[in-house]
């Protein structure tokens, strides 16, 4: 990637749009369907999964690259970023408690949740695996996090609008979410093309 | 060792996770894995078996460990150990099975947040014997295969036209290539959930009587 | 049958869904008629099979789920013919049979029936259609007949199928407006859309805003691009998706503001789709979809600032 205006709008596209996590890549997915029944909550859980995915993609690469190659420790990187994750949460909540009250009050309830998120781990991974630079794994972490945000947004939107509907009885719950959410996909499947 | 008492019976444990709980279509934990790999059902198979060998040991070590582990840092605990499987598995695959490795990618260590693995371990090995968290991881897991393979063999059927890899529709039959893609992943799940519900919910009716053995 | 003559909010008092739903299907008799002349019977054959399935699929749900038998309010029918209209007359039965299926079962029903749906049941079945048979649904036969002597230098000698349904170079303005061109049944003909939404509005069943801004905004982007304004509206289905799509009342925002938001978002992302390379040739039913997708949102987004209280849909 260049890091050029269109370069970096280039990724973002093919972040959001074109490889979303949710709708393309499966990553997330426990969230995505869990806590997209209201538009308000779905925002806070997608704003809190940004904060947490930039920051785990910068501290992951940093780790991987400073201290697990040099000592040979490459095959521990699993074990070593769920352990960064979870720390970070830890760390971030805190952190808000004392000195961003509001946000804290707003997103706090979400970050103990995110240390379980697929897609933290998977954007960690998904960095080094595809050779990233560093400034690369944190907008791919940035980025990747702001599709999951729009999906979960829409599908919240979605969802609210179903509450009224005279769904079958078997389908309520889970199995009309996946279908929604796969409806959904495939009106993401437009994008296709873009951003090549 | 459990008794005939309070306790359920090993049968019991192992077929819970095969029906009763099943992961996927019951309590529908560890749907990422379960979207992203079911593409054929051949992955479904190696997914299956992957995250029943991390159950399984995950849910040995921590059931021998249950006593040692302070209840406060418990859950990094369960992760460290569940880690370490997951590595294992990575390594004996990597080795071993590369082909299979390489199409299942990033979902194998992502086995470690796997919610049903950290479930379990939460929720039935740091309780009970070795013994009957064995069967548990066992049954467990291979209620995840089973899941898995219905769901990859569905999609590998229509959405290719074969299954385990053998062409069993004919030249004749096109494809609905949407299943084996990602909108194909969320529908067929979503149906066959609802169509599972509909048999469980009808099962229900008919045998209101008899009680489940839900601990 | 008196029609009250109100602008949106589209919550027809006194109008059936069956007066609505026939109406529509009055408008859509010249697209379908066009289709027919200029492709021939086979044409005739993939409306049929798209309507019956249709209907088919719809009332057997209804008798299966045991729910109260709506066939009659014509929803079915139109959704059937609407995906006809936006298949090649190159397509098998199955596909069209298939796709309707698709756009009754898991489209509509699923989600509760008419009134319920999210997406519009037929754009929705031929996006899955063209990503599940992509070679099928691409496949355009060139016009059998044709209205008015052909323009175009392009038509003369070419082969009997093309794979891209938006323009070739050479072909005359006049020809795009006829439909004189290879492309889906329903949308060749522009001429008869026309009528068709001349029809809708002096029946006062959709207002003029949505395919107005739907297409002016293609129209403004494209010429922005440097593109020609006239060519991209009248290729590909912009018109037929801009008069009959992207007004469907039950997936479109319920305010007038939140509509012509809607109908203008759909027009960029017409031409975004267009612009890129590679992926699907045509953009109008992912645009329609797309926004369909946002209209819950919009909703919310837009609800009692223009109106006060209005009240939610039963």
């Amino acid at each position: 990637m260049n890091l050029t205006f269109t370069g970096v709008l280039m990724f973002m596209i093919s972040s959001v749009l074109v490889n979303n996590y949710i709708f393309s890549r499966f990553l997330g997915c426990c969230p995505f369907l869990g806590v997209s029944s209201k538009v308000e909550t779905a925002t806070g859980m997608g704003i809190a999964v940004i904060f947490v995915m930039g920051l785990a993609s910068l501290f992951t690469w940093l780790a991987y690259h400073y201290i697990l190659v040099p000592l040979g420790l490459t095959y521990l990187n699993t074990i070593a970023f769920i352990l960064i994750i979870a720390s970070l949460v830890q760390f971030v909540e805190m952190f808000m408690k004392k000195s961003m009250k509001a946000l804290y009050t707003a997103l706090g309830i979400y970050l103990p949740l995110i240390t379980t998120n697929c897609a933290v781990l998977g954007a960690a991974i998904l960095n080094i695996t595809e050779g990233y630079t560093l400034v690369e794994a944190v907008l791919n972490g940035v980025f990747s996090a702001l599709g999951f945000l729009l999906a979960i947004v829409l599908m919240a939107g979605v969802r609210e609008r179903l509450e009224s509907s005279n769904i079958p009885n078997c389908l309520k719950g889970f199995p009309i979410s996946l279908i929604t959410a796969g409806l959904l996909s495939v009106a993401f499947m437009g994008f296709v093309g873009l951003g090549q | 060792m459990p008794s005939k008492g309070q306790k359920p019976s090993m049968g019991g444990v192992f077929l819970n996770g095969i029906f009763t709980e099943n992961p996927t279509f019951r309590l529908v934990l560890g749907v990422c894995p379960t979207l992203a790999v079911t593409t054929s059902a051949i992955n479904g198979v190696g997914m299956g078996l992957a995250a029943t060998f991390v159950l399984l040991g995950s849910n040995l070590v921590i059931s021998m460990l249950r006593k040692f582990i302070p209840d406060k840092v418990r859950i990094p605990a369960f992760v460290v150990v569940i880690c370490t499987f997951v590595t294992m598995v990575q390594m004996l695959m990597q080795a071993f099975l590369p082909s299979l490795y390489a199409s299942l990618g990033l979902f194998i260590p992502l086995i470690v947040v796997n919610c049903i693995i950290l479930a379990r371990a939460e929720a039935f090995a740091s309780k009970h014997t070795v013994l009957a968290s064995a069967m548990d991881g066992i049954g467990m897991g291979l209620g995840f295969t089973l899941a898995l393979i219905l769901l990859g063999s569905v999609r590998e059927i229509v959405g290719n036209g074969t299954l385990f890899g053998l062409d069993i529709l004919g030249a004749g039959f096109e494809p609905m290539l949407l299943l084996v893609l990602a909108p194909g992943a969320f529908i067929t799940f979503g149906l066959l959930l609802g169509i599972i519900n509909a048999i469980g919910n009808r099962g229900k009716t008919n045998k209101a009587a008899k009680g489940g053995a839900r601990a | 049958m008196t029609l009250p003559l109100s602008t949106g909010p589209h919550i027809l008092g006194k109008r059936t869904t069956r007066g609505i739903m026939l109406d529509v299907l009055i408008a859509l008799t010249p697209a379908a008629a066009a289709g027919v002349y200029l492709f021939g019977v086979r044409a005739a054959w993939v409306l049929g099979v798209a309507v019956a399935s249709a209907v088919a699929t719809e009332a057997l749900w209804q008798r299966l789920s045991h729910r109260p038998l709506q066939v009659g309010d014509l929803s079915a029918v139109v959704t059937g013919l609407l995906l006809g209209l936006n298949l090649p007359s190159s397509a098998p039965l199955w596909l069209a049979a298939v796709g309707s299926a698709f756009a009754i079962v898991v489209v509509k029903q699923l989600f509760g029936g008419i009134g319920h749906n999210f997406l519009n049941p037929a754009l929705a079945a031929r996006a899955v259609l063209l990503t599940s048979w992509p070679a099928r649904m691409t496949t355009f036969f060139l016009p059998e007949r044709t209205l008015l002597p052909v323009a175009s230098t392009a038509m003369v000698g070419d082969a009997v199928t093309s794979a891209t349904p938006l323009v070739k170079s050479g072909t005359a303005m006049i020809d795009l407006f006829w439909g004189n061109i290879p492309g889906t049944i329903g949308e060749v003909c522009k001429a008869a859309i026309l009528i068709g939404f001349i029809y809708l509005l002096v029946r006062n069943v959709i207002g003029p805003h949505i395919p107005v801004l739907f297409v002016g905004t293609v129209a403004l982007m494209t010429w922005l691009l440097g593109g020609d304004p006239l060519t991209a509206i009248l290729s590909g289905g912009v018109l037929l998706g801009a008069v009959f799509m992207a007004t469907d009342y039950v997936t479109n925002p319920m305010l007038i503001v939140s509509q012509c938001l809607f109908a203008a978002l759909c027009g960029v992302i017409v031409v975004v789709i267009r612009q890129s390379a590679g992926g699907y040739p045509e953009g109008v039913t992912y645009a329609i979809l797309l926004m369909n997708v946002l209209t819950p949102l919009l909703d919310k987004l837009f609800k009692r600032r223009a109106y006060g209280e209005v009240k939610q849909r039963a």
